[in-house]
């Protein structure tokens, strides 16, 4: 008989989670590197080059204005990409039944992987937020806004890529989703502008996008000033953890793409 | 029922229609005896990896229960799965993490302490012989060593029923010895033992108790020297002092015919006696050199099985 620990799950847990981080430090090349590079181009060409000609927006300079959008995209981006190539990975490679037969409850699996993306978010943001911090006057004056953001943004994307890699059969499945689906959300969602520039229709369309309460809160959490209300990105943020967890536990639970 | 005489392993009436339609498992039932050294056979097709997975939880079933010594895995499939070790048919690990690293990580999905799973991995491997590829890339080891490397990992939880869905398919004769060593210790040690295998002299050699699974219905089931009884006929290949002679001899119940012209192909009632054949050979001018059974015995009681049942369907 197994000499279990008194905390079994969270053994389990961490297990996964600890396994995710040194498999994004292990391919560090690929996972911490690149967005440090195409954020230190964006910063260079659009805040620096292009931003000194655009002038003020929102009350703050241009590459100041861009600066949290940027690193929300980044943080979407890399939490959304870890657990989809991570989690189809160990399906395509088989991986996935050590799990499947193991006692792990789903929550738990689950559980493991989403911190494992979020931690990547959260490494790739502090990268890209230092980076800006070069080249901006942004100094976070709401930390508690700042990384309750970050971790309610990393979470619903990581789970959003759960739900892509458990549909998923092959490889062009979990790249399909970030190219027609998460990058047009991302640059819809107000990173660039200022959803006061749009026409009523545009402005109204961008509150079905769920990048923008991220982009908005994320903003006040460093700018202090926001299109919205903080309050109703929060419940928004909050309800789409809910939704796409349950989603995904469902998924687990009816074992569709993992049992046959 | 006391706790001693529960299955390590009850399955009851179990079905399984894929999406398609497909029927794997037609009402399945079968019982596994604590400690016992069991074989589950059947050709390709039969329904053995769907029973396998359905029992390790990576197929789902249709309809029918399943037990781990008493613990339904439908009702407490967590407490079941503690009580399980698989070894699958096809290699599951990551490629890309060491052996030391997979062994570790598979024990903390057991909620296993790193600390003890690091105990562990190093004497699993150590029983693996891998020890000394603990820390080199799991894809660059050979075949063998990555099927050792299975059954290491599925050690690493110390389960009360180990099931190896052919864990020396592609083996060389040198290390599939080795496994079954390993696997007759872990036996020995009280872990009930469940293999499917091609090599049916490896069952025959290993396994007490067995079942033959054919279309999706278990055709026989029980003790290995009671249904190796039931075969009623016996081959023998006799190496034969000089040239046959043209007019082989007719003997009463014996079935002869020259496989070439030094050797005979003889096929018996096992209830005679060889004496009567070699007294009838040697009047007839043939003097045998030496003989040796002509197939494993189990391989003829399986190709008759389920051979037979093919021909009725």
């Amino acid at each position: 008989m197994s000499t279990t620990s008194s905390h079994p799950n969270l053994v389990a847990l961490l297990t996964i989670a600890r396994r995710e981080v040194m498999r994004i430090l292990r391919i560090w090349a690929q996972t911490l590197v690149p967005p440090a590079i195409t954020m230190t181009l964006y910063f260079l060409i659009f805040g620096s080059l292009i931003g000194s000609r655009i002038g003020d927006m929102g009350g703050y300079n241009y590459m100041d204005f861009i600066v949290p959008g940027l690193v929300m995209m980044s943080i979407i981006q890399n939490s959304y990409g870890n657990i989809s190539s991570s989690f189809f990975g160990a399906k395509f490679g088989r991986h996935i039944e050590e799990m499947l037969v193991s006692p792990m409850p789903n929550w738990v699996i689950l559980g493991g992987y989403v911190a494992g993306a979020v931690l990547r978010g959260v490494l790739v943001g502090v990268i890209v937020l230092g980076i800006a911090m070069l080249f901006t006057h942004v100094r976070i004056p709401h930390p508690v806004v700042t990384i309750t953001t970050v971790l309610l943004g990393a979470t619903i994307f990581s789970l959003a890529g759960f739900v892509n890699a458990v549909y998923a059969k092959k490889f062009d499945d979990v790249a399909i989703v970030p190219t027609f689906i998460l990058t047009p959300l991302t640059y819809l969602g107000g990173v660039f502008y200022s959803v006061k520039m749009l026409p009523d229709w545009a402005q109204t369309m961008t509150h079905a996008n769920p990048v923008f309460y991220m982009v908005n809160a994320f903003r006040y959490g460093l700018l202090g000033s926001s299109d919205i209300p903080v309050g109703i990105a929060y419940a928004l943020m909050i309800g789409f953890v809910i939704v796409l967890g349950a989603l995904s536990l469902w998924l687990l639970k009816r074992g569709i793409g993992l049992r046959s | 029922m006391p706790m001693s005489q529960t299955p390590a392993l009850e399955i009851r009436d179990l079905r399984k229609v894929y999406a398609g339609g497909v029927e794997a498992l037609k009402g399945v039932s079968l019982d596994v005896h604590p400690g016992d050294f069991f074989a589950l056979l059947g050709p390709n097709g039969a329904g053995k990896s769907t029973l396998i997975g359905i029992v390790s939880s990576l197929v789902n079933a249709s309809s029918g229960s399943v037990k781990v010594f008493g613990v339904d895995i439908e009702q407490d499939r967590e407490a079941a799965m503690r009580l399980l070790g698989l070894v699958p048919q096809e290699v599951n690990f990551n490629f890309f993490e060491k052996p030391f690293e997979i062994l570790c990580n598979y024990a903390g999905f057991y909620g296993i302490p790193r600390a003890e799973a690091k105990l562990r991995a190093e004497q699993e491997l150590r029983r693996a012989q891998l020890w000394d590829k603990a820390q080199t890339t799991a894809r660059t080891l050979s075949g063998g060593m990555k099927r050792r490397l299975m059954i290491a990992r599925a050690m690493m939880t110390r389960p009360r029923l180990l099931i190896l869905d052919e864990p020396t398919a592609g083996v060389d004769i040198e290390i599939r010895r080795g496994m079954w060593r390993t696997l007759k210790e872990v036996n020995a040690a009280g872990t009930t033992v469940i293999l499917t295998t091609h090599y049916l002299e490896e069952a025959e050699s290993l396994c007490r108790n067995l079942a033959i699974i054919d279309g999706g219905h278990i055709i026989e089931n029980g003790p290995m020297k009671t249904l190796l009884a039931k075969l009623d006929v016996e081959g023998f290949l006799l190496d034969i002092d000089g040239d046959l002679p043209t007019e082989l001899p007719h003997i009463e119940g014996v079935i002869i015919h020259a496989e070439d012209s030094h050797t005979l192909d003889l096929e018996m009632p096992r209830a005679m006696v060889l004496n009567s054949v070699f007294a009838s050979l040697d009047g007839a001018g043939i003097r045998v050199r030496s003989m040796r059974t002509k197939t494993n015995r189990l391989e003829e009681l399986f190709v008759r099985l389920t051979g037979a049942k093919e021909v009725a369907a």
